[in-house]
C-alpha cells in the first residue's frame, strides 16, 4: 500500500456491520497487533464478535455468505473509535474493503483511513438505515460510492455523500499519501523549526 | 485579535496550505514506541526516505513490555521481535531509545512529561490515541496512526485539518475523595463518547487551575474516549514549576525565556472558542463504568440507567452494554463483585496516583478472591515509589508489585483477565475484550477506588471506606 492513485469511484456489493461505537479492539483487537508488519490482519478483523455470536448461534456479517468479496462496508456511527492502530482500517482494507460508508467516524480512524485511501463517507442515520435495508433485503445488489458526483448508492436506494472537501479532493487527486508532498520544499519546513524558539535553542 | 491556545500554536507551526486544503503542520516532537512503528519504518526504507529529524524523535518500549519477567530475550517471541526492531530501526536512524536498561522506560505518555520533552506550545506526535495526555502542558498533541508516523519520520510534518475548540469550564471545588478521574469521566458521561469528535477540548475553570501536572494529564488522557483526538490546560506557574530542572527542559537563562514564550502560548482573554461547556466541581461524584465504552458511566452511589432513563437510538447501546456485561438496568453499581484490581496505565500510572491507592490500602488486607496488581507507568516511577516504600504498602496488603509499562491497559503483554472477570481497573477503556479476555468485563474508577475495591472485593465507596493511616507518605 504504497503508491498513491486516484480514488473516484468504488463500486461492488456491500457488507452491512450493525452497531454504535464500534471501537478499533473490536475491529482488531490488540493480540493481533504483536506483529512487525500489517500483513495477513484480515483474517482477524472482528474476531471476538464474530466468536462470541457464532456461540451465539448468530453469524457476523463478516462470516455471512453472502456478504462474501463485499467491497463497501455500512457502518453505524462513532465507527472506529479508540485506539489510533491503524491496523484496524488495514485489517478492513485487507479484507477486501474499498470504501466505508457510516453515519459518523472516529477521527483517528477517518485519518487512518484517509492514510491508506480507504475513503470513509457520512450519511444520515436515516440514509444509512434505507441503505443497510437494501443490502440486507438483496445482498447483491449494486453499490456504489461516487466522490465526483457525491452520491452514494444500493440498489434503488441513492443519497448525498458526506465527505469534506479536502478529503475527497485529495482522494480523486490522488494525493490522499501525502508524505512525497510533505517531504517536498523542505526547506519551508525549516524556516518554520527555525522559527520555534524551542527547536532553535531558545536564543 | 485574541486567539485561543490551539489556534497559536496551530498558526506558529504552520509550513503551508496543501494542494487539498489540508494543512502541513510541523511537529515539535515525535515519541515512538514498538507498536505503531515497526511498519513506518519499513516504508521509510521501502520509499528511500530518511528520518528528517532524530533529535526531536524519541523511542520507549511500553505496550509489549512483561511487567514481570523482564530479561532478554523476552520468553514472547513476537514481542521479542517488535523489541529487536525499534532497537534496530532507533540504531539505524539514531534516535534515543529509552529501553529497559535505560533507567527511563515507561509508558510513552508517562516518560515524556517526565523528563520534560513535553513542553508548552508544542506540537506533538505519537501513534497511540492517549498523545493528548500531553495537552496537560499546554501543547497540541496527536494521536496518530502508522501511515503518519511514517510522515512525520520522513518529514517532521503532519497533513492535518483545523479543529474547533470547546471550552470545558469546571468551577467550584472537588469535593473530598473526588479525583481528576471523576471529573474526566463526568465529562465524557456528559458530552457523549463522540461528543468530542472535531474538537480540541481547552479544560479550563478554578477545577483545573488547582490541579497538578498529574492530574491535569489524567484528564488531558481520556479527552479521546470523549471522542476529541486533542485536549488541553492552558500552561501556568504550576506547569513551568513541573517543568523547572528536568532533564530536557531549558535551564539557567534559557528557562526564564521559555517561561516568557509559554505564558504567550496561553489562550487570551475573549478568544473565541466553538462552544462553551460549564461544570460545577462540587457536583461531581467518585464516578465508576458500568457499560463497554468510558461514557457508560454513573456516580458510585447510583444505579444503572434503564431503558425509559435513554434515549430511543440509545436503548440498543444500552442493551448490548447491559447483555455483555451481565448487569441488570437499574441495579447499583456499588456491591458489583470484582475479581481483579489493576492500577497502572498512562491514565494513572504516575507517582501520585500510587501514593492515593497506597494510602487507600495502607493497613488492610486485598480481598481474598481478588488478583490484584499494582504497574507503575515509568521505571523512574517505580523507583520514586520505592523510595517512599509505597512498594511495600501495596505487597504488604496483597498487591502484586511490578515492572512499568502498558500492562492490562490493553493486554499486550502477559497480564490479561481471564474468562468472564470483573476488573476495577484504572485505566481509560473499558471496551469489549479490551483486557486481554475477549469476555473480560472492566470497570474504569479513580485508583483510590481500585484499592478500595480490591479490598473490599467489590465496588465501594471510596468517600464511605475507612482509611487507616494519615497518608502514606
Amino acid at each position: 500500500m504504497s503508491q498513491s492513485s486516484k480514488i473516484t469511484r468504488v463500486e461492488g456489493r456491500g457488507v452491512v456491520v450493525r452497531g454504535e461505537d464500534i471501537d478499533t479492539d473490536r475491529i482488531i483487537p490488540a493480540r493481533f497487533l504483536k506483529t512487525i508488519t500489517f500483513e495477513g490482519l484480515e483474517q482477524h478483523l472482528f474476531e471476538d464478535d464474530r466468536k462470541q455470536l457464532a456461540e451465539r448461534g448468530t453469524t457476523h456479517a463478516i462470516d455471512q455468505p453472502a456478504f462474501q468479496g463485499a467491497q463497501i462496508m455500512f457502518v453505524g456511527s462513532n465507527f472506529g473509535c479508540g485506539s489510533s492502530r491503524e491496523h484496524a482500517p488495514q485489517a478492513i482494507a485487507r479484507w477486501g474493503i474499498q470504501a466505508i460508508v457510516g453515519v459518523s467516524f472516529a477521527e483517528i480512524f477517518f485519518g487512518n483511513s484517509l492514510m491508506i485511501g480507504l475513503p470513509c463517507a457520512t450519511v444520515t442515520p436515516d440514509q444509512i438505515e434505507k441503505l443497510m435495508a437494501a443490502i440486507e433485503s438483496d445482498p447483491s445488489v449494486a453499490c456504489a460510492v461516487d466522490l465526483p458526483a457525491k452520491t452514494i448508492s444500493a440498489g434503488s436506494v441513492t443519497v448525498p455523500l458526506g465527505m469534506p472537501e479536502a478529503v475527497r479532493s485529495a482522494l480523486m487527486s490522488g494525493d490522499w499519501d501525502a508524505t512525497a508532498l510533505l517531504v517536498d520544499h523542505y526547506e519551508q519546513v525549516e524556516q518554520v523549526a527555525a522559527s520555534l524558539p524551542y527547536v532553535s535553542g531558545w536564543r | 485579535m485574541a486567539r485561543t491556545l490551539f489556534q497559536k500554536v496551530w498558526d506558529a507551526h504552520t509550513v503551508r496550505t496543501l494542494p487539498n486544503g489540508q494543512t502541513q503542520l510541523y511537529i515539535g516532537l515525535h515519541l515512538v514506541h514498538e507498536v505503531t512503528s515497526p511498519q513506518a519504518f519499513a516504508e521509510l526504507r521501502e520509499r528511500g526516505w530518511t528520518v528528517r529529524a532524530p533529535q526531536r524523535t524519541f523511542a520507549t518500549i511500553d505496550h509489549i513490555v512483561p511487567t514481570r519477567a523482564q530479561a532478554r530475550p523476552f520468553a514472547d517471541v513476537m514481542a521479542e521481535s517488535m523489541t529487536e526492531a525499534l532497537e534496530r530501526n532507533c540504531r539505524d536512524y539514531g534516535i534515543q531509545f529509552f529501553d529497559l536498561a535505560s533507567g527511563s522506560q515507561g509508558i510513552v505518555h508517562v516518560i515524556g512529561p517526565e523528563m520534560g520533552l513535553t513542553q508548552p506550545g508544542m506540537t506533538i506526535a505519537c501513534g497511540d490515541s492517549h498523545t493528548s495526555t500531553h495537552g496537560a502542558f499546554g501543547a497540541i498533541a496527536f494521536g496518530i496512526g502508522t501511515s503518519q508516523v511514517r510522515d512525520v519520520l520522513a518529514s517532521q510534518c503532519l497533513a492535518l485539518s483545523p479543529l474547533k475548540v470547546r471550552r470545558i469550564e469546571v468551577n467550584g471545588t472537588l469535593k473530598p475523595r473526588v479525583y481528576a478521574k471523576d471529573v474526566i469521566l463526568t465529562i465524557i458521561g456528559r458530552l457523549g463518547v463522540k461528543g468530542g469528535t472535531g474538537y480540541a477540548y481547552e479544560y479550563a475553570g478554578d477545577v483545573f487551575d488547582r490541579m497538578t501536572m498529574d492530574e491535569r494529564m489524567t484528564v488531558c488522557n481520556m479527552s479521546i474516549e470523549g471522542g476529541a483526538r486533542v485536549g488541553y490546560v492552558n500552561p501556568d506557574d504550576t506547569t513551568f514549576e513541573f517543568l523547572r530542572g528536568r532533564r530536557f527542559a531549558p535551564s539557567g537563562a534559557a528557562f526564564d525565556k521559555a517561561v516568557a514564550w509559554w505564558r504567550g502560548m496561553a489562550s487570551d482573554a475573549g478568544a473565541p472558542y466553538d462552544d462553551v461547556i460549564r461544570l460545577q466541581g462540587e457536583d461531581i461524584a467518585p464516578t465508576v463504568t458500568w457499560g463497554i465504552n468510558p461514557g457508560q458511566s454513573v456516580g458510585v452511589g447510583a444505579r444503572l440507567p434503564t431503558p425509559d432513563d435513554v434515549t430511543t437510538p440509545e436503548r440498543a447501546g444500552l442493551a448490548e452494554a447491559l447483555d455483555f456485561m451481565g448487569f441488570q438496568p437499574g441495579q447499583p453499581i456499588a456491591g458489583t463483585r470484582v475479581d481483579v484490581a489493576f492500577i497502572g496505565s498512562c491514565t494513572n500510572g504516575r507517582l501520585s496516583d500510587l501514593r492515593e491507592a497506597a494510602h487507600v490500602v495502607a493497613g488492610h488486607r486485598v480481598a481474598s478472591h481478588v488478583r490484584a496488581l499494582v504497574v507503575p507507568g515509568s521505571q523512574k516511577v517505580a523507583v520514586a515509589a520505592e523510595k517512599e516504600g509505597l512498594d511495600q504498602i501495596f505487597r504488604d496488603a496483597g498487591f502484586e508489585w511490578r515492572g512499568a509499562g502498558c500492562s492490562m491497559c490493553l493486554a499486550m503483554n502477559p497480564d490479561r483477565l481471564e474468562g468472564r472477570e470483573v476488573c476495577a481497573s484504572s485505566s481509560n477503556r473499558n471496551f469489549k475484550g479490551r483486557q486481554g479476555s475477549p469476555t473480560g468485563r472492566t470497570l474504569l474508577m479513580s485508583p483510590a477506588m481500585v484499592a478500595a475495591a480490591a479490598v473490599a472485593g467489590e465496588v465501594v465507596d471510596i468517600r464511605s471506606f475507612p482509611i487507616n493511616e494519615p497518608a502514606a507518605v
